[in-house]
C-alpha cells in the first residue's frame, strides 16, 4: 500500500517495545495467547529445574542455563512483537489525547446565545454549544445552526478547511476540530468518552483490542496444535522407558516448545494492530477489526459513479433545443433554469449558456429533493425546470405534447449512447430541449476494475442517471454491472439481495440516506465528510473522503489475512526440520541406530538441541518486519496467490529451518557452547 | 519388485476408482431419500421398520437429536451383543456347544464390532456358535456400517445445506444404508462368492483324513455370508481366526480381488457422493484424488521395503524379497497390497502376517490408521475423516488467499475450529496415552511378544488399530487379557465417538450457515495444488504426531533388522 510508513526500527520505539516485553510478562496478559503463555509456564519450569540443578549439583547445568535462556528469549520476543506493533500507535494517541484534555465548552442555555463554560466531559447528548471562531469543538455533533469552515487536521492530517454547515449531508462536526471563521452551533451526539477521538485514541492504542473471529478461530488452532504435541511429547518418557531409558525433562521441554507453533503464536496479535495500523495510516478508522476482516472476503463492490469512476463533476457539453424551439430561446431557459443551482453541473450549463441576465428579483428556486429529482427557477407564473429527462415527464405527466416527447426521447437516447447525461429543460408543461452532459471516466480506472474481476470481486456501479447513460458508463470504465436511476431503497434492496446470494457486501457512502445502506453493507465506509448518521451507520470512515479507497480497503483487508496465513503456514512447515534435529538427538541413547536420521549432519546432540531451540527464537524477531508490514500482496485470483504464498512460505518454511538450524549448529559448535 | 506385480495394483486402483463412481451416484439417490430401484420389493420392509419403530422418517433431526439416536442405537447395540456373547450356550444354533465367554473379552467384542472395529480377542471358529456370529457379529457388521455412512451422510447435508436446522433423520438413514445398500450388495457378493468355493453351511465342520491317515476336524460355517459385509462394510472381522489368509475365507486370486476392491467401493464411491450433493462432482474426485495419491504412496513404500527383503535373512542364503508370514498362493505384492487396502480403510481384514512384515512396511499399515483411517477410510468414517482434514487444510492455508476460509461455500469459522481440534486430538490421545500405559504397566507389557522395538511396534499397531477402529492386529500381541481387553476397547471407543460427535456438531453447524457461491476469489478445492496441499497437510500433521512414536518403533526396528540384530 503507498501510505506513509515510518521506519520499522528507530531508538525511541525500539527501546519502549523492550521495556513493553518485560511487562507483558505478567500472566494475566499471557493467558490471552495461549501458546506464549504454555512457553512461558515450561520456562518457568525449567528454571525451577536449573535452580534444583544447581543446588543439588549434576546435570549439566551450562547446557540447561542455555536452554532456559532461549526459552524465556521466546516468550519475550513474542512480547517485543506485539510491544513494537502497539508502540508505532501510541505515539498518534498520545497527541490526540492531548487534544482532548483541553477541550472546553460554550454551554447554550435556554434558546438565545447566553452560554457557561463547562468541561466537555459533561456534556450530555442534546445538549447545544456555541462554537465561535478559533474555539476546539468540545464533543461529536450535528451542526443545528449556522455555517463555518473547520480545520481537521487534529483528525484527518489535512490542513485544508472544510465547510460545515446546518442541514444537508455536510453537518457533521468531530470533536477536537477547530473552527477558523464564523460561528455554529452544536447538537451533541456522542456522550463523554464515546466520541470520534475516543473511538481513534483506542483504536490507534490497540488498548482494548478484542480478537478478531478469525483470530479467535486461529489461536482454536493454534491451541489444539499444541495439545496434540503435548501428547506426542508427554508421552515420549513411558515409550523411553520400555526402551529401557530415559529422557531429561529439560529435552523434552526443548522438543515440546520447538513444536508447538510459538512463531505465528508470538506474531498473531503484533499481525493485527499492524493491519489496523496501516488502515489508519491510509486515514481509514475501522470501528472493528472485524470489519477489516470482513474487508477481504468482499464479493460484491457497490461504487457510487460520481467521483470515483468518474471525474467529480458532470459538464454541459451541449444545449439541443427540440424541433420548433429557438436556439437563443431555449439557451435562455436553460441558463434561468440553472441560475438557482449551485452544484458544479448547474454552473456549468450557465456558463455554456454564456452571459445573459442576473436572477430577477421575484425568482424563487424551486429546490432538489430526491422526490422529484428536478430543479429550477419559478419567476411569476413561469416556471423553469430542469433534471432528469424522466423525472421532467414525470412532473409534466399527461399534459406533453406526445411529439415533443418522441423527440426529447430521441435526442436524449443519442446522448446517453455516448455515455452522456442528458438533462431535460421545461417551462411549465412545454419541454424545450435537452442540455447533454458529459461524464468523463476516471484514467486507469478500467484496469483497476479488471484486477478486481481477476480477485473475484464484482463492482457494481451506482448511479443516478438513466439506464442508457449507466450502461454506456458502465462499459467505458469496464464496470461489472450498474444500477440506473437508483434511490436509496434500490442500493439497500440490492445490497440484500446480494446478501441473499451469501455475498459480501461493501460500499461507501455519506448521505442521511445513504446511512440504512451503509448499516446493512458487511463493509460501509462512510465519508468524514458525511453527515453524522452516515458516520455511525458505516463501521469504516475514511477521513480523506476518498471513494475510491474501497478498492483499497479491500486489499488491506486481504493482506491482513494472507499475512496471517503464511505465517502460520511457515509456522508449521518449520517442525519437519526441528524433528529432524531434535528427535535423533533425543533416541540415539535408546537406539544408536536412528543416529542416520540426523540428517543435518548437526556436531552432536546437545548442540541440535540447543541450534533448534535458537533458531525457534530468533526466528520471531525476524520475521517482526515481515509481520508488522504485511505479506507483499498483488490483486490476483486465488488459485495464484495460493500458489505463490505456498511456494514461499510452506515449501520455504520447510527449508529455510534445514539451513538455519544448521547454520546454528555450526556457530554453537564453533563457539564450543555445547 | 516386479512389473506383474505393478500391473496388479494399477489395475486395481483403476478399477476401484471405475467403481467408484456407479457406487457414489446409488449412495446419492440413497443420500436424498429418493426412491431406490429395489424400493418395489424393499420398500414395504423399509415402511413396516418405520411403523414397527414408531419412526417418522420425514422428521428432521438436528444435530444434538441426532447424534442422541446415534449413541443410543449404538450402546444397546454393545449391550446387545454383549448379552448373546454371554449366554450363546443356552441361545440356539451351537452345534459344537460353546460356553459364554469371559466378561472382558465379551466386552471387547462387543465394543470391538459396534465401533466397525472388528478387533478379535477370540478364535472365531474355535470360540463362537453359528448364532453369535451371525445374529450377533454379521447383524453389527451390517449396523456399524450403516452407522458410518449415516454420520457421512449427516455431514454431506452441512456442507449441501443452506440456511437448514435438520441433518437427517437418524433412523431413516440407517434403515435406508442397510436395506437398499449392504444387504442387496452383501447377497450378491456372498453368492459370487460361494460361486467361488467359499462354504456357506450351518454344519460345524467337516471330517478329512490327512495324508498320514490322521482324522482332522475341519471347521465350517455360514463363512461367505460374513465374508460380504466384512469387506463391504470394511468391518474386517473374519469367521476363521486366519481371516482372508484361510483358504476356506479367500479360496483364490479372483476371491482376494474381489475382496480387495469391496472393501475400497463404498468408500471411495462417497467422496462422489459428497460431490455431487454440494453441487460440484469435482470436489469429490479431489477428495478421491488426494486418497489415491496417499494410499499409491503407501504401497510403493510397502512394496520397496518388502521386495528389497530381509538383509538377515539375506545374509542367511535366502534371496528375494521377504516371505516370512506371507500365504504363498498371494505372494509379496498381494499381499503388501492388501495390507496397505486393509488399513487405509478401517477394514482390518488380512491376508498374511503384519508382524511379519519389514519394519518400514509394517509402517505403513500403523501410520494408515495413525492418520484416522481417511485413505479412502472406513464406510463413511473415511469421509467424515478427510473432511475434518479438508477443514483443517482450508484453514491452514485458505487464510493465504487473503479471504476468511470457506470449503465448498461454507466458512469455516471458530465453532468449526473447535470441533476440528476436538475430532483431531482424541485419537493420538486414544493411541499414544494408551500405548504409553501398556509402555509402563505390568500387564501392558506382558502382552507383546517379542522385545526391543519391534515389541514396541506391536503395543503402538494394537492401540492405532483399535482407535482407528481398523481392528487388524500386527500380531505377536497376547491381547486377550483383562488389561488389554478393557484398554482397547476404550480406545475403540472414544476413536470411534470421540470422533463422529464431533463431525456431527460440525455438520449441524454448517447446514445453519448461508452457502457462499465459489469465484475467483474462493480458495480453489478443486485440482492439482489443492489435492497436493491436501495430501500434504494430512501427511505432516500425522507425521508430526506420530513420528517421535515411528522413530521409536518400527525405524528403529528397521536399522536393527539392517545392522543385522535380532531381538
Amino acid at each position: 500500500m503507498n501510505a506513509p510508513s515510518p521506519s520499522l526500527f528507530t531508538g525511541p520505539l525500539m527501546a519502549a517495545a523492550t521495556r513493553d516485553a518485560v511487562l507483558k510478562l505478567d500472566p494475566r496478559k499471557l493467558i490471552h495467547t495461549p501458546v506464549m503463555f504454555v512457553t512461558a509456564l515450561v520456562a518457568t519450569l525449567s528454571t525451577i529445574l536449573l535452580v534444583r540443578e544447581i543446588v543439588i549439583g549434576g546435570g549439566q547445568i551450562v547446557f540447561q542455563a542455555q536452554l532456559v535462556f532461549w526459552l524465556w528469549l521466546t516468550v519475550l520476543f513474542g512480547n517485543f512483537a506485539e510491544a513494537m506493533a502497539e508502540g508505532r500507535g501510541k505515539a498518534q494517541a498520545a497527541s490526540l489525547r492531548a487534544t482532548k484534555a483541553e477541550l472546553k465548552a460554550k454551554l447554550l442555555i435556554g434558546t438565545g446565545d447566553l452560554f457557561e463554560t463547562v468541561a466537555a466531559s459533561q456534556l450530555e447528548v442534546g445538549d447545544v454549544v456555541l462554537v465561535e471562531t478559533g474555539d476546539l469543538i468540545p464533543a461529536d455533533g450535528d451542526v443545528v445552526a449556522g455555517v463555518a469552515s473547520v480545520n481537521e487536521a487534529a483528525i484527518t492530517g489535512e490542513s485544508a478547511p472544510v465547510i460545515r454547515e446546518a442541514g444537508g449531508d455536510r453537518s457533521a462536526v468531530t470533536a477536537g476540530t477547530r473552527v477558523i471563521s464564523d460561528q455554529i452551533k452544536v447538537k451533541v451526539t456522542a456522550a463523554a468518552g464515546q466520541g470520534f477521538l475516543d473511538r481513534m485514541i483506542a483504536l490507534v492504542e490497540g488498548a482494548q483490542r478484542q480478537k478478531t473471529p478469525n483470530e479467535i478461530a486461529l489461536t482454536i488452532l493454534l491451541a489444539g496444535l499444541t495439545l496434540i504435541f503435548l501428547i506426542a511429547v508427554g508421552t515420549l518418557p513411558a515409550f523411553a522407558s520400555y526402551a529401557h531409558g530415559t529422557i531429561a525433562v529439560p529435552v523434552l521441554v526443548a522438543l515440546f516448545v520447538t513444536l508447538i507453533p510459538t512463531t505465528i503464536s508470538a506474531l498473531l496479535s503484533a499481525i493485527g494492530i499492524a493491519g489496523m495500523d496501516r488502515l489508519v495510516r491510509f486515514n481509514v478508522l475501522a470501528k472493528s477489526g472485524r470489519a477489516v476482516e470482513a474487508a477481504g472476503d468482499i464479493d460484491t463492490l457497490l461504487l457510487d459513479k460520481t467521483g470515483t469512476i468518474t471525474i467529480g463533476d458532470r459538464q454541459a457539453t451541449e444545449l439541443l433545443p427540440l424541433p420548433g424551439i429557438a436556439h437563443a430561446d431555449f439557451v435562455s431557459a436553460a441558463r434561468l433554469a440553472s441560475l438557482a443551482d449551485e452544484t458544479p453541473e448547474g454552473r456549468s450549463i450557465v456558463v455554456l449558456a454564456g452571459h445573459g441576465d442576473p436572477i430577477p428579483q421575484d425568482a424563487v428556486a424551486i429546490k432538489f429533493t430526491s422526490q422529484t429529482r428536478v430543479s429550477g427557477l419559478q419567476i411569476g407564473d413561469r416556471a423553469l425546470v430542469k433534471g432528469a429527462v424522466d423525472a421532467v415527464l414525470k412532473r409534466i405527466g399527461a399534459a406533453a405534447d406526445p411529439a415533443a416527447v418522441q423527440a426529447m426521447r430521441d435526442i436524449s437516447d443519442g446522448i446517453a449512447r455516448s455515455g452522456g447525461t442528458p438533462l431535460a429543460v421545461a417551462e411549465g408543461n412545454r419541454l424545450l430541449g435537452v442540455i447533454h452532459l458529459k461524464d468523463i471516466v476516471k484514467a486507469g480506472i478500467r484496469a483497476r476494475f479488471g484486477e478486481l474481476r481477476r480477485m473475484g470481486i464484482r463492482t457494481v456501479m451506482i448511479t443516478g442517471d438513466n439506464p442508457l447513460t449507466a450502461a454506456s458508463i458502465a462499459a467505458e470504465s469496464g464496470v461489472d454491472d450498474f444500477l440506473a436511476e437508483a434511490t436509496p431503497e434500490d442500493k439497500l434492496a440490492l445490497i440484500r439481495k446480494e446478501q441473499e446470494g451469501g455475498k459480501l457486501v461493501a460500499m461507501c457512502g455519506d448521505g442521511t440516506n445513504d446511512a440504512p445502506a451503509l448499516a446493512q453493507s458487511d463493509v460501509g465506509v462512510a465519508m468524514n465528510t458525511g453527515t453524522q448518521a452516515a458516520r455511525e451507520a458505516g463501521n469504516m470512515v475514511d477521513l480523506d473522503s476518498d471513494p475510491t479507497k474501497l478498492i483499497e480497503i479491500v486489499g488491506l483487508g486481504k493482506q491482513l489475512l494472507m499475512t496471517r496465513g503464511a505465517l502460520t503456514t511457515f509456522s508449521i512447515s518449520n517442525d519437519v526440520a526441528k524433528y529432524f534435529a531434535i528427535l535423533p538427538a533425543i533416541f540415539i541413547v535408546l537406539y544408536p541406530g536412528l543416529a542416520a536420521l540426523n540428517v543435518m549432519k548437526l556436531g552432536s546432540p546437545q548442540s541440535a538441541i540447543l541450534s533448534a531451540i535458537i533458531f525457534n527464537a530468533l526466528i520471531i524477531p525476524a520475521l517482526v518486519p515481515l509481520a508488522l508490514k504485511g505479506v507483499a500482496y498483488r490483486p490476483a485470483p486465488a488459485g495464484t496467490l495460493l500458489a505463490r504464498n505456498l511456494a514461499i512460505y510452506g515449501v520455504g518454511g520447510l527449508i529455510a529451518p534445514f539451513a538455519g538450524i544448521k547454520l546454528i549448529d555450526l556457530a554453537v559448535t564453533g563457539l564450543n557452547l555445547a | 519388485m516386479t512389473l506383474a506385480g505393478w500391473g496388479m495394483i494399477l489395475l486395481f486402483t483403476a478399477l476401484f476408482i471405475a467403481l467408484a463412481k456407479p457406487a457414489g451416484d446409488w449412495m446419492f439417490t440413497l443420500y436424498k431419500g429418493e426412491a431406490m430401484p429395489l424400493g418395489r420389493v424393499l420398500g414395504p420392509l423399509e415402511q413396516g421398520c418405520y411403523r414397527l419403530s414408531g419412526v417418522d422418517p420425514a422428521r428432521e433431526q438436528g444435530w444434538v437429536g441426532y447424534a442422541a439416536a446415534l449413541m443410543c442405537f449404538n450402546l444397546a447395540g454393545i449391550g446387545l451383543l454383549f448379552a448373546i456373547l454371554k449366554l450363546q450356550a443356552v441361545l440356539p444354533f451351537n452345534p459344537q456347544h460353546f460356553g459364554g465367554i469371559d466378561n472382558w473379552l465379551a466386552f471387547n467384542t462387543a465394543v470391538s464390532f459396534v465401533t466397525n472395529t472388528n478387533w478379535q480377542n477370540y478364535g472365531g471358529e474355535s470360540t463362537l456358535s453359528n448364532f453369535s456370529q451371525m445374529a450377533g457379529l454379521t447383524v453389527q457388521n451390517f449396523l456399524s456400517a450403516a452407522t458410518g455412512i449415516a454420520v457421512a451422510f449427516a455431514i454431506i447435508r452441512g456442507f449441501a445445506r443452506a440456511s437448514a436446522q435438520g441433518i437427517g433423520n437418524f433412523w431413516a438413514d440407517i434403515t435406508r444404508v442397510t436395506l437398499y445398500l449392504l444387504l442387496p450388495a452383501s447377497i450378491v457378493l456372498a453368492l459370487v462368492y460361494v460361486l467361488l468355493g467359499v462354504p456357506q453351511t450351518l454344519d460345524a465342520s467337516v471330517g478329512a483324513t490327512t495324508l498320514e491317515g490322521a482324522r482332522q476336524s475341519i471347521a465350517l460355517g455360514p463363512v461367505a455370508s460374513q465374508l460380504a459385509i466384512k469387506m463391504l462394510g470394511t468391518n474386517g472381522g473374519g469367521f476363521f481366526n486366519a481371516n482372508s489368509a484361510h483358504p476356506f475365507e479367500n479360496p483364490s486370486a479372483l476371491s482376494n480381488y474381489i475382496q480387495m476392491l469391496s472393501i475400497f467401493v463404498l468408500g471411495a464411491g462417497l467422496t462422489l457422493t459428497f460431490g455431487k450433493a454440494v453441487g460440484n462432482v469435482k470436489q469429490g474426485w479431489s477428495l478421491l484424488a488426494a486418497m489415491v495419491l496417499l494410499v499409491l504412496a503407501g504401497v510403493t513404500f510397502a512394496y520397496w521395503a518388502e521386495a528389497a527383503g530381509n538383509p538377515i535373512h539375506q545374509a542367511l542364503g535366502i534371496a528375494g524379497g521377504n516371505m516370512e508370514g506371507k500365504e504363498v498362493r498371494f505372494g509379496i505384492a498381494a499381499t503388501v497390497l492388501f495390507a496397505v487396502v486393509t488399513t487405509a480403510t478401517s477394514c482390518g481384514a488380512v491376508i498374511g502376517m503384519h508382524d511379519s512384515l519389514m519394519p518400514l512396511a509394517g509402517l505403513v499399515p500403523m501410520f494408515n490408521m495413525q492418520l484416522g483411517e481417511l485413505v479412502i477410510g472406513g464406510v463413511g468414517s473415511g469421509l467424515y475423516a478427510v473432511l475434518i482434514y479438508a477443514i483443517l487444510a482450508v484453514f491452514i492455508a485458505g487464510l493465504m488467499v487473503g479471504r476468511t476460509p470457506e470449503y465448498v461455500g461454507k466458512k469455516i469459522e471458530s465453532r468449526e475450529m473447535k470441533l476440528t481440534v476436538i475430532a483431531i486430538v482424541i485419537p493420538p490421545l486414544c493411541i499414544l496415552g494408551l500405548a504409553a500405559l501398556a509402555s509402563v504397566v505390568g500387564p501392558g507389557l506382558a502382552g507383546p511378544l517379542a522385545k526391543g522395538p519391534h515389541g514396541f511396534s506391536e503395543i503402538l499397531y494394537a492401540y492405532s488399530s483399535a482407535a482407528a477402529n481398523n481392528g487388524s492386529a500386527f500380531g505377536g500381541l497376547s491381547g486377550n487379557t483383562p488389561f488389554y481387553n478393557a484398554t482397547l476397547a476404550i480406545g475403540m471407543f472414544f476413536g470411534r465417538f470421540g470422533v463422529i460427535l464431533p463431525v456431527l456438531g460440525i455438520a449441524g453447524g454448517l447446514a445453519v450457515k448461508r452457502r457462499v457461491p465459489p469465484g475467483p476469489g474462493s480458495f480453489p478445492t478443486t485440482g492439482p495444488l489443492w489435492i497436493g496441499l491436501l495430501a500434504a497437510i494430512i501427511l505432516i500433521v500425522g507425521g508430526l504426531t506420530f513420528l517421535p512414536t515411528l522413530a521409536l518403533g518400527p525405524i528403529a526396528d528397521q536399522f536393527q533388522v539392517a545392522a543385522g540384530t535380532l531381538n
